[in-house]
Order: structure tokens, then sequence, then C-alpha cells
């Protein structure tokens, strides 16, 4: 085991991912000797050159279509996008042609790639720097989503998304890069896509999220043992498309309580798809309404309000504590 | 200091078989007889096909579609410059291109028809299928044009000859992002992409006029640091001469070039659309007297490469091709193994993920309480399609 923050996570995935496959190329701006604006690509233009580490022209539309074009001439792209609050501008190259190639083409034709993203706020960053949109990729058919929350899970899933035979968005909290370290084993490991981890053991209510949130989550569920003597479960969902809708309802079978918390907005976000699930699955053995604890429907204010948007401990203790007295 | 002009490139035009059948003789490209009636036999295919489909679709036997009655000779002058592990990447008006690559009839019989089954390239070309959003293609292009420089490099320097990409697009997607997107890419990277600009004066309604200020499209070129040319796209002498010197420039690592072809849409944009809306239909006229097929098959028949009987018989061995293709295709509009509606589930990922399984069965539930099980669809009693390529 080696302890690291999630930055140097992800940067080691990549450097696995590119000394084990020739094909893996990443690409994006200011990805070279700058090494991102993050570090995330730090070491690796040093150690594998300009042909698979390409500084790209500062274009999102451009850097997803050629992605596409080289994946089906047989690469595997790892385009960084160097803020998630840019990819709009590539959303249509992903929707109308990564998304569908394999599906157009009936599997002759098919887009292994990798979309990486820094999302979400909590960095006092500049405006159109803190958005978490990701429902929006959960929304497109023919793209999986894919969002860790810590430097573990974070290297295991990039190798997974970068294995993947069709096109991934990975999604990166970027108030976690350097907020805390953890234990990452010395051998690489991958997570299944489409699989969620219970993170905690409980019975009494089901605290579900992904990606930043996940820090309010776990701070709340201590306040909640801790202070309140209840025994909460915790489902870190790592990959919000597809969605393990098993462990969900098994865990809401067993607890009969819910809450969902993610920092992007409210309407059609993720937590309104996480409880139709439960309603559709396990509406029976509900105790309570399920809750969701969200980003409004605003657009994230800058800096100086941006703690007031996102989800905290309090908001999701407040909400499981409602929850578990209704 | 004083102010000092800066010397940019000139932007030429090239035409060597004019709209009167009269060729310049000094520029007339090399092409065996055997190329020349090739050349002539797609595009013939290709006119004779989208004729045929129009009749249909007003009879109810097609789906909208865009013509491509006009623009063969742009497709075929470039097309027959590259070789089948070179690439393909076009727009939506080059069927000249897609036949002659090999494209089954049936298959562009079955896109333009509600199937996606037709936009799955054939095995053994390195082709991509019609590309419905505008210029997002050239993006796919430049990518590919990208993959290979890389590849060659990685495997250990320079090649004698490279593959190209060609790839194409019209006036209304030069307006677009993804087009600036894609030549720049190609230019910065030296990626060996053509790209066939099919400027036919109008985007559904709207003239050039009001899509550009510039004289030209081919002028853009200068802006990316790469060659561009002007060439009368109705004359498949010049689109083949400008488009070989760009695959030869491109083979030798020189890179990317930008021809701007000048045609008209001489049919609607689609079959949903009607142009007495926006055009005169006096302007229409004018343009199909320069049409590109009469004037190759006069020059065909002056340079005593086909006569008359030999192109009449080729009009009676396209038709027949049609006809057997239009037969088999409808066969397979009928077959229930193309009309499985559960099938919309299955290329979506390499594995079905259980979620769209949850829907997947959900949907042929629905058809079973209809009294239909399409679990288990006849197997399809049409023929398997072939190449169109002779």
């Amino acid at each position: 085991m080696v302890e690291m923050n999630m930055a140097k996570a992800i940067n080691l995935a990549l450097l696995e991912a590119m000394t084990k496959d020739p094909k893996v190329v990443v690409m994006g701006e200011d990805v070279g000797p700058d090494e991102g604006v993050f570090r995330i690509t730090e070491g690796l233009y040093a150690k594998f050159g300009g042909d698979r580490v390409i500084d790209t022209p500062l274009a999102e539309s451009g850097i997803i279509g050629t992605a596409i074009g080289m994946a089906i001439y047989g690469m595997k792209p790892v385009c960084e996008i160097q803020f998630s609050g840019f990819d709009y501008y590539n959303y249509h190259q992903l929707e109308s042609h990564a998304a569908r190639f394999r599906n157009r083409t009936r599997g002759r034709l098919t887009v292994p790639m990798v979309m990486r993203a820094p999302y979400g706020g909590g960095i006092r960053a500049l405006e159109h720097h803190s958005e978490s949109r990701e429902a929006i990729y959960a929304h497109t058919p023919g793209l999986k989503v894919v969002i860790p929350s810590g430097p573990r899970n974070a290297r295991a899933l990039l190798h997974s998304a970068i294995q993947d035979p069709d096109p991934v968005i990975y999604y990166e909290p970027k108030a976690c890069y350097r907020l805390f370290r953890e234990d990452v084993p010395e051998t690489m490991e991958t997570l299944p896509i489409g699989k969620a981890q219970v993170v905690k053991q409980g019975k009494d209510i089901t605290l579900i999220s992904y990606g930043a949130s996940m820090r309010a989550t776990l701070e709340a569920a201590e306040s909640l043992e801790e202070d309140d003597g209840v025994k909460p479960e915790i489902i870190d969902l790592l990959s919000i498309c597809p969605l393990d809708t098993e462990t969900i309802v098994e865990s809401v079978k067993k607890t009969g309580r819910a809450v969902v918390i993610h920092e992007g907005p409210r309407t059609c976000g993720l937590a309104a798809e996480v409880i139709a699930r439960i309603n559709e699955k396990v509406l029976m053995y509900l105790e309570a309404p399920v809750v969701r604890v969200t980003g409004y429907d605003v657009p994230i204010p800058y800096f100086s309000k941006e703690q007031a948007f996102l989800p905290d401990s309090d908001k999701v203790l407040n909400a499981a504590r409602a929850t578990l007295s209704f | 200091m004083p102010r000092t002009p800066i010397e940019l490139p000139k932007i030429e035009y090239l035409s060597i078989l004019n709209e009167h059948g009269e060729l310049d003789k000094a520029l007339e490209p090399k092409i065996d007889p055997k190329g020349l009636i090739e050349m002539y036999r797609y595009m013939l295919l290709a006119r004779r096909t989208d004729e045929r489909m129009l009749l249909m679709q007003r009879q109810g036997r097609c789906g909208t579609f865009p013509q491509s009655s006009g623009h063969e000779a742009i497709s075929m002058g470039s097309i027959f410059n590259i070789n089948k592990d070179d690439w393909h990447v076009p727009a939506y008006r080059e069927l000249a291109g897609l036949l002659y690559r090999g494209w089954p009839l049936e298959h562009i019989l079955l896109y333009w028809n509600g199937f996606e089954e037709g936009a799955s390239p054939p095995e053994g070309v390195n082709d991509l299928p019609v590309c419905v959003p505008i210029a997002t293609q050239l993006l796919h292009a430049a990518g590919i044009g990208m993959a290979m420089n890389i590849e060659e490099r990685a495997e250990g320097g320079k090649k004698k000859e490279k593959k190209v990409v060609m790839t194409y697009f019209g006036d209304g997607a030069s307006s677009e992002g993804d087009c600036h997107e894609a030549l720049n890419f190609a230019a910065v990277f030296n990626a060996p992409v053509v790209f066939m600009c099919l400027n036919n004066q109008y985007a559904i309604s709207v003239p050039l006029s009001k899509q550009m200020r510039n004289e030209t499209i081919a002028q853009r070129a200068v802006a990316y640091g790469i060659p561009g040319i002007k060439v009368d796209g109705n004359d498949v002498l010049a689109v083949y001469q400008a488009a070989k010197e760009a695959v030869d420039r491109a083979r030798r690592g020189e890179g990317p070039t930008l021809i701007e072809c000048l045609t008209y849409r001489v049919t609607p944009h689609t079959t949903a659309d009607d142009p007495k809306r926006y055009r005169n239909e006096e302007e229409t006229k004018e343009w199909v007297l320069r049409d590109s097929l009469p004037r190759f098959a006069k020059y065909l028949q002056q340079k005593g490469v086909m006569n008359e009987k030999q192109l009449a018989a080729l009009e009676e061995e396209i038709d027949t091709q049609i006809k057997a293709a239009v037969a088999n295709a409808e066969q397979m509009f009928k077959s229930e193994e193309l009309l499985n509606p559960l099938a919309m589930f299955d290329h979506l990922f390499e594995d079905i993920p259980p979620y769209l399984q949850e829907q997947k069965d959900e949907l042929r539930d629905h058809f079973k309480t209809k009294g239909k099980d399409w679990s288990n669809p006849q197997k399809k009693s049409a023929k398997a399609p072939a190449s169109s390529r002779k």
C-alpha cells in the first residue's frame, strides 16, 4: 500500500495505463509540458513524449471530435477537458457520435475513449469553473458515467474506464483532488462500472451519494452514529450510469428510509432517478418519503456564496433526522 | 516604421472540361480508359439510384433523404484517388463514392428507409457512414489522420506513402465551429486529410451570400496555412486533378488540403424541401445545363473511350443492377430480423447492462400482450446484399 491523494492516484492510473497499452494517448489543453492545470498529467509528457501526451489547440469539440476519429482508427484516447464547465462545447460530439457509432453501425465501428473533466464546487474558482452537470451525461444514451470519491476508487475506476470498449465520462471531484490521502495498493486494480459500493453497513437509514458529496455524507453519518445512536448504511454510487439499482434497493429494503445527496441541481438530477427506482422496486418497504439533499436549481453561486449552495454535513444530518422521525 | 504588406498565397480556380464540353488539353489528367469508364459508371449509378429513390419516396417506399444528383463529379473525382485502405469520411451527398467503395445498394436503401443496418460499413473498406449532423464528421477525419501520423512515428519513422483521409462537407457546414476546428487541428498536426467542400450555394434555403462574406471558401486555407484551391465541381476532371495533387501531397507527408468544389444544388435539399419558397427556378435551369454527366459522356465519346452504344448498354446494365437491389432491399424491409424492435437495445454497448436488459424485457412483454413474440423473429428471406463495386 502507498498513501496518496486523488490527484496523484489519477496520475498514477494514467501512467500505468499508458505503460501497459501503447494505444492509450492523453490529449487536451495544457496536458503536455504544463502537466495540466491541476497537474494530473504530471511526468507523462516527459516520459511518453508529444505523440502520446498531446497538447491540442484550445477547442473542446476539436478534442472530443478528433478523439472519436482516433478511437475508430484503433487508439484509446483519454481526453482531458480542463473544466467540466467547458464540456458543453463538445457535448454534441459525445451525444451525436461517440455515444452512437456502435449502435448506428450495428457494432462495426466503436469508440473506446474516455473524457476526463474536473467538476464541482468548493475551491473558490472562477465563474464557470464549479458546475456539476453529470446528469446530462447520464441522460445521454450510449455513455457510461463514473465519478470517484477517493484516491483508491479514482485509480481503479479510471483503469476500468480506459479498458471499457465504449465511451466513458470520468468526472473528477476537483474539491477532493488534494483533500485527503488514502492507501492505494501497489498492484493495479479495477472496479466494475455499474456497481456501487456499500462503504458502511447499517440498518436504520440509507445514505446514497457519490463524488465530492461523499465527504458531507460520511461526516453526517458519523454524527448520526455518535450523537443519535443511529446505524446508517452508506452507498457510494461510483457509477451514475449504469446505476446500480440492485445495491440501492437491497439496502432500502433493509432500512426503509433513504436520503440521496449530490451537488448537481435538483430538477432531473441523479437523486430523482434513484428515487424513481426505489419507488418502482421497493415502495412498500419505505417507512418515510425519500429525501433529496442537492444543489439548488440555480447556477452555482460565485465563491462568496458557493458553500451555501453545496450539500454539507448539516444539511444531510437534518434531512436524515427528518426522515428518521417521519 | 512603414506599414509593410504581408504576402499571402493566391487562390487558384481550376476548370479542365467546361460546361460546353470544351477541354483544356494542357491540363487534361492522364486517366486510363478503364479508369474513365469506372468513374462514369459510378457517377451514373449514383444518379440513377438517386432518381429511383426519389420515385420510391414519392410512392411512400423510401424515407426522407437528401438527393445527391448534381454532386457526383465531386464525390467521384476525389474518391477515385484513394485506395480501400485509405479512409472515406462522407457527409451525405457522396452516393457515388459510397457505391464506388463497395457499399451495397441495399445498404443505401436500408439506411434511408430507417434501418441503422444500412449505416454499417461493408467489411474491407475504411469508411465511416453518412453523417447527418453538419461538419461534425470533419473532426473524425482529422482525428483519423492524426492517429495515422502517431502510428507511423510509433512504428519507427516515415512511410514512403502515407494513407490518406478523404472527407466532405457543404458550404453551410463551412460556417460551423467544427469545420474550423477540424481544419485547424489537421493543419497543426499535419494530418493527411483532404477536405472536399461541396459548395452547392445553398444551405437548405440560405444562399452563399448569407453564409459568408468572403469570395471563396478555398481562401480560408490560407488562414490555416494549408494549400487551398477552388474547382469547377461539375467538372470531374478538374475535381480529380485537384484531389490528386492533394492526395499526393498528403501521401508525401505534407499535410491537409482544402478543395472547394463549386456546384449548385439542382434538387431540393431533401425530399421534404420546397425550393420554390426561396429561389428562382430560372437559376436552377441554368445550372442543370452545367451538369457533370452529359459533359463527361461527351468527353468519353470524343476520346473514343465509349461510344453511344456502350453508353446505352451501361445505362441498361445499371438499370438492371438497381432493379435487383431494390427488389432485394424491399424483401429486407419486410424481414423480421431487421424489423425486430428489440434490436434497439442490442448495440448501444458491447454488453447489454442490466437496466437496458430490463427495458428490453419490458418491450418484449408489451409486444407479447399484443400476441407478438419478438424473441423469436423469423429468419430473413432476402439475399445477403452484395458489393455494388463491379
